[in-house]
């Protein structure tokens, strides 16, 4: 596969499993404000996935439009990380890895607004924006429950120490990325691993939430080998529809 | 025939935003730019967000507006870049936006007073609302929620 297009795959498919998970929310989140918010954030990232995985299909020339690379791949052709494909579980879990990738996202797409690729630095610039604007959102709460009422703290430690293991692959280079970021296309991740745990651990810190003592990090999501059981249950309730119904329209 | 740039400007400026139609789209600041490419009139539109689905109307309600006006070849471009701004909005959507019970966006963060009964006792009830464009407030004094148009 043309790395371009495999490394806009990974764009897309964290925008887009992410904003699947999330969207799972509407009309069940703990407060109507929530509800709101989070299916707002879903739509968000849907939007920035129709951006990545239209110039995917675009560079891949061979007829793909956006919509047919999120309903027509299988597992093992997505290039999400593992992070976003996680159960929501319950409002901290979902806060909790709302606030890692965001943070991660932020400062990935700021990178990207540098892109040579033009096309990417746009998409990036537009991104960026809404990024920042979750990541106030999502820093906010963890901070608010964090270093909220026993239970909230309870809650979001327990949702940190479930997903800590999976930040470590936002930011861990390997051969593709280094290869895009050695063309000025993609991201230089070993620059922005240091800043990434900087800005996580700060507002952990502010949270009064203890991080895990382990630099251990699951990985094989976002280079497709080894996803976790989660992912092909979303794909069967996200693909369903045009499984079922192959071109099926609004 | 080409219709002069400024008449297309002005038909415009009368297409209501189809979520806010308080303000047009012009007001807005999504039209970016509009311009002749022989006979085809070639019209630069801007998303608000990404995911925004207002976008698709605003496309269809831009065709709709002009093909009512006579032109028949139109073209519409979708520009990213430089990424949309709440500073593009227009000095008249302010004031429309506030008379429709929106506070309009400040670079400062936050609706300067209600829109309602103008006191600067305001609160956030959430940084979203209806839209992806708008935040959830409450003012103190009178006790109403209004929506903030959100700075990006």
């Amino acid at each position: 596969m043309d790395p371009t297009v495999e490394y806009l795959l990974r764009l897309g498919d964290n925008a887009l499993i992410l904003g699947q998970r999330v969207s799972e929310w509407c009309g069940h989140a703990p407060a109507l404000e929530e509800d709101i918010a989070l299916a707002n954030i879903a739509l968000d990232l849907i939007g920035q996935t129709q951006l990545w995985l239209g110039l995917a299909g675009e560079i891949e020339g061979q007829g793909r439009n956006a919509d047919d690379l999120a309903f027509l791949r299988d597992v093992y052709d997505f290039r999400n990380s593992l992070l976003v494909e996680q159960p929501n579980q319950d409002f901290a879990v979902t806060m909790m890895r709302q606030f890692l990738f965001d943070a991660f996202s932020a400062l990935q797409l700021d990178a990207l607004t540098h892109s040579k690729n033009v096309e990417i630095a746009a998409i990036a610039a537009k991104c960026h924006k809404e990024a920042l604007y979750h990541l106030d959102r999502s820093s906010e709460t963890v901070i608010g429950l964090g270093d909220g009422t026993d239970i909230s703290h309870a809650k979001m430690q327990n949702a940190l120490d479930r997903l800590w293991v999976y930040a470590g692959e936002l930011v861990s280079a390997d051969d593709l990325d280094r290869t895009m970021a050695k063309a000025g296309v993609g991201v230089d991740l070993d620059a922005l691993h240091t800043p990434y745990f900087e800005t996580v651990r700060a507002t952990l810190a502010t949270a009064t939430l203890r991080v895990p003592d382990t630099d251990f990090a699951h990985k094989g999501g976002k280079s497709g080998q080894r996803h976790s059981e989660h992912l092909g249950h979303i794909l069967t309730s996200m693909q369903w529809l045009q499984r079922a119904y192959p071109g099926a329209k609004w | 025939m080409q219709t002069p740039l400024s008449d297309i400007w002005t038909w415009l400026s009368d297409v209501p935003d189809p979520e806010i139609p308080a303000i047009s789209l012009v007001d807005l600041g999504v039209i970016r730019n509009v311009a002749w490419d022989n006979d085809t009139l070639e019209v630069t539109i801007t998303p608000t967000y990404a995911g925004c689905p207002a976008t698709s109307i605003i496309n269809l309600d831009v065709e709709t507006a002009l093909r009512a006006k006579g032109i028949d070849n139109i073209r519409l471009k979708r520009q990213l870049a430089p990424p949309w701004t709440t500073d593009w909005l227009s000095k008249d959507a302010h004031q429309k936006l506030e008379a429709y019970g929106i506070a309009p966006p400040r670079p400062a963060g936050g609706p300067q007073h209600c829109p309602q009964c103008h006191s600067a006792m305001v609160e956030k009830i959430s940084q979203f609302g209806s839209t992806p464009c708008k935040a959830q407030w409450r003012c103190k004094d009178c006790l109403e929620p209004f929506d903030y148009f959100k700075c990006i």
